[in-house]
């Protein structure tokens, strides 16, 4: 069974297609990631699944309900974590999660443990009487996540979770949503343009980019699926190196790639001026003791080893092209997009 | 459809607590009142005369009620102004994500705006008696309360309808206050309606503040232009529609 599952969903403000034709289906009990650059659809597409914003065409089931005709059961089965503010900032941060507490029919004494838990959580139980506020934006975000909390969920939604937290509270968050869901079976569904966040903590992730998934599986298969680790070598010898290296049965696992021609070689071994080898292998970490063991063989003194594995940064850069962190970018051609499409409209 | 109590109490309850902690707002709306009634009533209490009050009736006692009605007609449109401050705050959608049907939340609304008019309704009753405004008797003033409630349920619900569909704060003030000049104007509050033109006074008879005027003066100083029937009738009928208007318009709601 899905927890979530989207036929055809589409959202367009005037000429601006916000997201387009998407089909996802998230599992029970993962966590599922919507990454992607500003203003890319992830946002949108949650409010669509949180019965928010009602799709232009198509519709999705969360929880096995139909978020057009069942809204308020749909909104049962989820917790949403906005990326916006949405406290009431002349009330207590305590005051805010005894609202979202009643509203959700918690009894009264599971209301009070519950608030104590979640306070702890984010380490605000010693502000939990002042008025919000007054508290610094870091702690509005720590309070907000405390109330997504709350209810126990089956469905989490968390847009942008940790945008604006300090390193330290980031893990601890990290932390606390991985043992969530883990521990009471929360599907949590996040977005997030942090590629570390993506990767530590997504069982699966689509990549999505102007209101269309591009790419869509585990980060580690999306790694894999746009090339091999590389392994960069500066040895002394490295004629007699790679002389060694083409007969031997480390070839079977690996291309050569040399960075003064820049192009993979096959069997003609002219290296490289400035001593450098790189090396396209699968599971770099395993090939390079094999390589060590290769070099001490033939006597060739290795200066330096170096592993890069894909990362998601090279994933979407793949994909779309561009670097995901073009923040200030993304965010002229969004605005660009968005002002054509008002031009267009009063036309 | 089911009605949530828990969401409807505490919606209730943080509209309230807002309230008392913004005491210069309160103060703030009720100044207009006071003064309203202090300076026209005083004034015209022995300047003028108006046909179609009762012999015996001095102006400040016809005033007065009236003066309430307004009161309540200010306070309950701009209680719609809490939508608007929720929707710039972020917090509309903590309230629109709730699984609570739209009607509860529209009522938890709506009984907040209507406690908060109440009290001020109440207290301007309150200073009017204080400043020599004479009032038939305990029950009259029990029963007016009635009438309170029913002016201020229509027109909190009425400010929800705008709400719903006007995004920021100015636009809202702009548009209630053009709308609520003149239903105040044409209500009967500041003299009877038989003093008008007829074809305004069509306005004022198709205008709900009307009857609740009317009503509130025949509970506070025993007068009535209509009938004290006609005016619940009326009342009623039109914060039923205002009620299921704003359920309707709320649960349209999109907020970014």
């Amino acid at each position: 069974m899905f927890a979530i599952k989207t036929d055809k969903i589409t959202k367009t403000y005037g000429d601006l297609v916000a997201v387009n034709n998407v089909d996802i289906e998230i599992n029970k009990g993962e966590i599922f990631g919507l990454l992607g650059p500003n203003g890319a659809g992830k946002t949108t597409m949650i409010k669509m699944l949180a019965t928010l914003l009602k799709p232009t065409s198509g519709f999705a089931q969360v929880w096995s309900h139909n978020i057009l005709n069942e809204p308020d059961a749909v909104r049962r089965s989820i917790g949403i974590v906005f990326q916006n503010p949405s406290i009431d900032i002349e009330l207590t941060g305590r005051e805010n999660l005894n609202f979202h507490a009643i509203v959700y029919n918690l009894s009264k004494d599971l209301r009070k443990k519950r608030i104590d838990e979640v306070l702890d959580l984010v380490e605000l139980h010693d502000k939990a009487d002042v008025f919000v506020k007054n508290y610094s934006g870091g702690m509005q975000r720590r309070l907000e996540i405390a109330r997504g909390l709350m209810h126990f969920p089956n469905v989490l939604f968390l847009d942008e979770p940790t945008l604006g937290l300090d390193a330290q509270t980031r893990r601890s968050v990290w932390g606390y949503i991985k043992k969530l869901n883990e521990e009471e079976n929360i599907t949590v569904v996040l977005t997030t343009h942090y590629m570390d966040e993506a990767d530590h903590l997504c069982g699966r992730v689509a990549i999505i980019d102007h209101g269309e998934i591009i790419a869509l599986d585990s980060p580690a298969s999306l790694k894999k699926s746009i090339g091999k680790d590389t392994i960069s070598l500066q040895v002394m010898e490295k004629d007699i190196f790679l002389n060694a290296l083409t007969v031997s049965d480390l070839m079977k696992d690996m291309e050569l790639h040399d960075v003064s021609s820049d192009k993979f070689l096959d069997g003609s071994l002219d290296g490289s001026l400035d001593g450098y080898l790189h090396l396209s292998v699968e599971n770099g970490e395993k090939m390079i003791p094999r390589i060590m063991d290769l070099a001490h063989k033939e006597g060739v003194f290795v200066q330096s080893v170096d592993l890069h594995k894909p990362t998601l940064e090279d994933v979407f850069l793949h994909f779309t092209g561009r670097s995901i962190r073009e923040q200030e970018a993304g965010k002229k051609e969004y605005m660009q997009r968005m002002m054509g499409a008002r031009m267009r409209g009063t036309r | 459809m089911m009605l949530s109590f828990n969401a409807i109490y505490i919606i209730w309850l943080r509209e309230m607590t807002r309230f008392f902690r913004a005491k210069s707002r309160v103060i703030a709306s009720l100044s207009m009142p006071f003064f309203f009634l202090i300076f026209l009533g005083l004034g015209f209490n022995a300047a003028a005369k108006f046909s179609g009050i009762p012999q015996g009736i001095a102006y400040i006692d016809f005033l007065a009620p009236g003066i309430i009605g307004m009161t309540l007609l200010f306070d309950s449109l701009s209680s719609g102004l809490s939508v608007i401050w929720d929707r710039q705050f972020g917090f509309l959608k903590e309230i629109m994500v709730a699984p609570v049907d739209r009607l509860s939340i529209v009522a938890g609304k709506i009984l907040g705006g209507v406690t908060t008019a109440l009290m001020q309704g109440i207290l301007i009753l309150l200073i009017a008696s204080g400043i020599g405004v004479k009032i038939t008797g305990f029950t009259g003033f029990l029963s007016s309360i009635v009438f309170m409630v029913l002016i201020a349920v229509s027109f909190v619900a009425l400010g929800l309808v705008f709400a719903s569909q006007i995004e920021d704060m100015h636009g809202f003030q702009l548009i209630t206050r053009l709308f609520a000049f003149p239903v105040f104007f044409l209500s009967g509050a500041f003299f009877p309606p038989d003093n008008l033109p007829v074809w305004l006074r069509y306005l004022t008879y198709v205008n709900p503040l009307t009857y609740g005027v009317d009503g509130l003066r025949y509970c506070l100083i025993g007068i009535t232009h209509f009938s004290v029937t006609l005016d619940v009738l009326v009342l009623v009928c039109f914060s039923t529609l205002m009620i299921i208007l704003s359920t309707y318009l709320f649960s349209r709601i999109e907020v970014d």
